[in-house]
């Protein structure tokens, strides 16, 4: 049994240790705001905070999340009020939709950690976070309008 | 260091003065597979272990020769990919840039988005093909090796300023049991391993360490 907090709820999963965290996630707790994408790590799309810090979710054991905190896209805010989500409205960010709440997830921990992100520090960390429809420029305005960013 | 000198030792420092007097020598490579040495061949796979380098009479070129070939595991791409010199890891046997781009970051371990163990967790994940080991992470850039002489990694090596203030015997047992060391044998899917075995590694350096901790010559190579 595995025990974890997901979303600020104490859970208990009767799960193999070694099942990728999206799938619980996804298939046993029926959170599926967060995408299966490549399942590689290399898009983004399963995005997860594991105590404030991204995980892919599609590689990460479920067991290294025992005793410790996950906040997925449903948790980011208790009504979908997260500054960056009003603004990813605002904007009109998505476009298919499939990246997106990888992409929040990853914005939403740069900035936790650095308020006031330059251009460099928004390409760098979003770096591993891919959008088939090429949002990029709004991605990259929304983050900074939810930073308080004067546009330029 | 100091040479221990026999009389053998002797006899082999007369040879060696007669020979320089008539111009007739010419450095041997450290090591080398072919040509002028009687090393024991080994293949591109394999490591010569110590032994090997007990026939090398001068305590001091035994001991380059024994940095020369622990250099070899150094200088393959499982070990000097994330010795970059620069922000960016290198993957694969031809360093290319690591995919997806990430970036070295203030403590060698990623920027906040991208860190190390956002992908990489502390075991290779056989079915995603991702590489993984405990505390995986970049070698600060004073450890750079890409593109570096077996003679600068050396000198490297031995400096406390740029190998994380260790001793000689920190060295050795870094090389001979530090887990993401390890890595280099066990790199999953199908990736090709460092050259022969952590522990020869280890043996290896130990026996540099214990000749003198001498640094090849500039030029040389396994």
């Amino acid at each position: 049994m595995i025990t974890l907090k997901v979303n600020g709820e104490v859970r208990e999963l009767d799960v193999d240790p070694e099942m990728p965290l999206l799938w619980a996630l996804r298939d046993v707790l029926g959170l599926t705001g967060t995408k299966y994408g490549c399942g590689q790590a290399q898009c983004g799309a399963c995005t997860v905070h594991l105590d404030g810090e991204v995980v892919r979710s599609c590689v990460t054991p479920v067991r290294r999340a025992a005793g410790h905190e996950v906040t997925t896209i449903e948790g980011l805010s208790p009504d979908g009020s997260h500054p960056l989500q009003r603004v990813w409205c605002d904007l009109a960010v998505p476009q298919c939709g499939f990246c997106q709440a990888g992409q929040i997830m990853t914005a939403a921990a740069l900035l936790a950690s650095n308020p006031k992100p330059s251009d460099t520090d928004i390409e760098r960390s979003l770096a591993g976070n891919l959008c088939r429809c090429g949002t990029y420029l709004r991605i990259r305005a929304a983050v900074k309008k939810a930073a308080g960013i004067p546009e330029e | 260091m100091r040479e221990h000198r026999g009389a053998p030792g002797r006899c082999v420092l007369v040879v060696a003065v007669i020979a320089l007097a008539c111009g007739c020598t010419r450095r041997q490579p450290e090591t080398t597979s072919k040509g002028g040495s009687s090393l024991p061949q080994v293949s591109a796979g394999a490591l010569r272990g110590p032994e090997a380098f007990a026939q090398i009479q001068n305590r001091a070129d035994r001991s380059r020769a024994l940095f020369a070939e622990a250099s070899r595991v150094f200088l393959h791409p499982r070990c000097v990919n994330c010795h970059p010199d620069g922000d960016t890891p290198h993957q694969g046997m031809d360093l290319s840039v690591h995919d997806p781009p990430v970036v070295r970051g203030p403590d060698d371990k990623g920027v906040v988005g991208v860190q190390c163990s956002s992908c990489h967790q502390d075991h290779n994940l056989e079915l995603a093909r991702v590489p993984g080991a405990p505390e995986w992470h970049l070698a600060p850039l004073a450890m750079a090796w890409v593109g570096k002489s077996p003679r600068a990694i050396c000198e490297q090596m031995k400096d406390p300023a740029r190998n994380g203030a260790r001793t000689l015997a920190q060295i050795v047992d870094h090389n001979a049991h530090d887990r993401l060391v390890a890595w280099g044998w066990n790199p999953g899917h199908g990736r090709e391993p460092a050259p022969g075995t952590q522990e020869q590694l280890g043996q290896l350096i130990a026996a540099w360490v214990e000749s003198g901790a001498e640094c090849p010559t500039e030029g040389a190579t396994p």
